[in-house]
């Protein structure tokens, strides 16, 4: 199992969540995040002063995946989150050592998958 | 019975606009004697109304340009600070204010106990007799005046202060400090009478008052944490909403058509219509020059700035509202607009003032009062019966000298006095609150509540348990949990 962690622009979010979900990954987080890297800060002017923020605002995109759908979900982040300017993110890949479903206790890596229809409320 | 005498005056009023030969035979109406009396009060009424309403904008300006941990103490400041002033200058402030034409302080009238005649009244007030107004609308508009000079000392002092300085100080500024100065100024005291001073509506009065007694405050106060650098220069510490700001501002613009126009004390004749518009025309002179200079200096329209060009704009019409023609109002409405940037601007290098009232409210009041020195008209002179025409028609320094003195005596005084409180309570109680206090913000340590609960409490605390639709006892949940230790080890 693979923890994929990327740090993308937020405009980049909605497509790859979008492609994510067609292609059989509908589970994700994001959480809203604060970083710098070779991107400058953002110089606030507010009556008269400035202020510089260099820390900018970006989305923490995290999905858990088996080790064999780790490309698929690279290669969709890559597509959707690259302009080829400065301030792009970065993307880390982190192993897994355990996942559990807390609605039914059980783990393993098909907890990782899709469910079956016949599972899904109506 | 008294129900049916208040209801008695504006009924009388009414009619009397429709039937003025039948409304008042013998039998006289209690309160408002004549219908001119019965108008002016009306006005009055409206016009005072329109300047209690400025808190609400003073109360959004304020919330506006704080932090978020900041925005519900505002809330207090206002509301607490408003009606202790409303209190004292009730029983003490209006009588030193307006009781009698002594040249220092007025000494007749405390709790208002002139009776309610405008004939009896006048023996205690005499002004009341001059404008032909009723006591408790003449006592009520010059109260909304006193809680306004009030709120501005506040602004400067955001998200540092204690609230206990507020009470005190708010005690003796509107019982004495306050009614004493605008006495001088406004009540036929020396300022007015001997030195001749004009001050239509209060841009010395109430607003360089405020703001010198901001000035005070600010100097024994200090910086908030954070605002400078190392190595001494200011750094922005943005306030959190510019919508409230935007919103405060325009209550504030709104409020002014009460503060100036509402200074003529009645509304016969209609000068109150010509102050309405000069007055106007001054706040938006005010925005167009402090967004133009500003724009010129950083290449942006800068929100706050043009926020306090309104308000520069419209302090320093103040003075001069009753004074001047309409020419004029542009011309010193964008002069304050001109101020109010490069006052903040300088002031804020060595003085930390979030809303920048001591430009707003103090240089922009100078060039107010002074600016009656200059473009005062001879018709309008003759017509309040102060003072002399400006230097633009006599090509006289006469008047301006006149405001000049004025506005030293007025800041001098205040400044030693508030200084002086200020000092004595830093001393003892203290006036700011500790480092940790200002770090966790004022409405957690000194309300106990935040503004915006869910900015800081995060949304797991206020749950206690699972959502299981409905109301009665909680169901289990479908698939009993299973401890993950069993079923994952092999």
């Amino acid at each position: 199992m693979k923890k994929i962690e990327a740090f993308i622009r937020h405009e980049a979010f909605e497509p790859i969540r979008a492609e994510l979900l067609d292609k059989g990954f509908p589970s994700l987080s994001i959480i809203e995040a604060k970083g710098s890297g070779r991107q400058k800060g953002i110089v606030e002017r507010y009556r008269g002063s400035t202020l510089t923020v260099n820390v900018r605002p970006k989305v923490k995109l995290e999905i858990v995946v088996e080790d064999k759908d780790k490309a698929i979900v690279i290669e969709t982040i890559l597509k959707h989150a690259r302009t080829g300017e400065v301030g792009d993110g970065k993307i880390f890949v982190i192993p897994v050592e355990e996942a559990i479903r807390i609605r039914t206790g059980e783990g393993g890596e098909p907890v990782l998958q899709l469910h079956e229809e016949s599972e899904l409320p109506t | 019975m008294k129900k049916r005498l208040l209801i008695a005056g504006p009924v009388a009023a009414v009619a009397s606009l429709v039937l003025p030969g039948l409304a008042f035979g013998a039998e006289a109406v209690p309160i408002l004697d004549t219908p001119e009396a019965s108008i002016n009060a009306m006005w009055v009424i409206v016009a005072g109304v329109l300047v209690m309403f400025m808190q609400a904008g003073f109360l959004l300006l304020e919330v506006g340009f704080s932090r978020a941990k900041n925005a519900g103490a505002g809330v207090a400041k206002i509301l607490v600070n408003f009606s202790i002033a409303s209190l004292c200058y009730w029983a003490v402030g209006f009588a030193l204010a307006f009781g009698g034409l002594g040249s220092i302080a007025g000494d007749h009238g405390f709790f208002l106990n002139v009776g309610s005649s405008i004939e009896e009244a006048g023996k205690s007030i005499p002004f009341v007799e001059t404008y032909s107004i009723s006591p408790a609308a003449f006592m009520f508009f010059q109260f909304v005046f006193c809680a306004v000079s009030l709120a501005i000392v506040w602004g400067a002092t955001l998200e540092r202060i204690k609230f206990s300085a507020y009470i005190i100080y708010a005690v003796i500024f509107s019982s004495v400090l306050y009614p004493v100065l605008s006495h001088w100024i406004f009540g036929g005291g020396w300022l007015q009478v001997n030195v001749g001073m004009q001050d239509f509506a209060g841009s010395t009065v109430v607003h360089l008052i405020g703001a010198t007694g901001a000035f005070a405050a600010l100097l024994l106060l200090g910086p908030r944490i954070g605002k400078y650098t190392k190595d001494g220069k200011p750094r922005a510490i943005p306030g959190h909403s510019m919508p409230l700001v935007g919103l405060g501002v325009l209550i504030l613009w709104l409020g002014w058509f009460g503060f100036n126009p509402g200074s003529t004390l009645g509304a016969i004749g209609g000068r109150f219509a010509e102050v309405v518009v000069v007055t106007n025309l001054a706040a938006a002179a005010g925005v167009v020059a402090a967004v133009a200079v500003m724009y010129l200096l950083s290449k942006t329209i800068d929100i706050g700035m043009a926020g306090n060009g309104a308000i520069a704009g419209l302090v320093a019409i103040t003075a001069p509202s009753g004074y001047v023609e309409y020419w004029a109002a542009p011309i010193i409405g964008a002069v304050a607009g001109v101020i109010v940037v490069f006052g903040v601007i300088a002031i804020e290098k060595v003085i930390d003032d979030p809303v920048g009232a001591t430009s707003a409210h103090g240089l922009a009041g100078i060039w107010g009062t002074l600016a009656c020195g200059i473009f005062t008209s001879p018709r309008l002179a003759e017509f309040n019966e102060v003072g002399d025409p400006g230097l633009w028609y006599s090509g006289s320094f006469h008047q301006l000298g006149a405001q000049a003195e004025g506005v030293a005596v007025a800041f001098g005084c205040v400044f030693v006095v508030s200084f002086g409180i200020f000092y004595i309570l830093k001393k003892t109680i203290g006036i700011r609150v500790s480092p940790e206090e200002e770090d966790a913000g004022l409405d957690i340590s000194e309300h106990g509540m935040y503004g915006y609960p869910e900015q800081f409490i995060p949304q797991p605390e206020y749950s206690t348990g699972l959502y299981t639709g409905g109301g009665g006892t909680p169901t289990p949940v479908a698939a009993p949990a299973v401890s993950p230790m069993t079923t994952t080890e092999p």
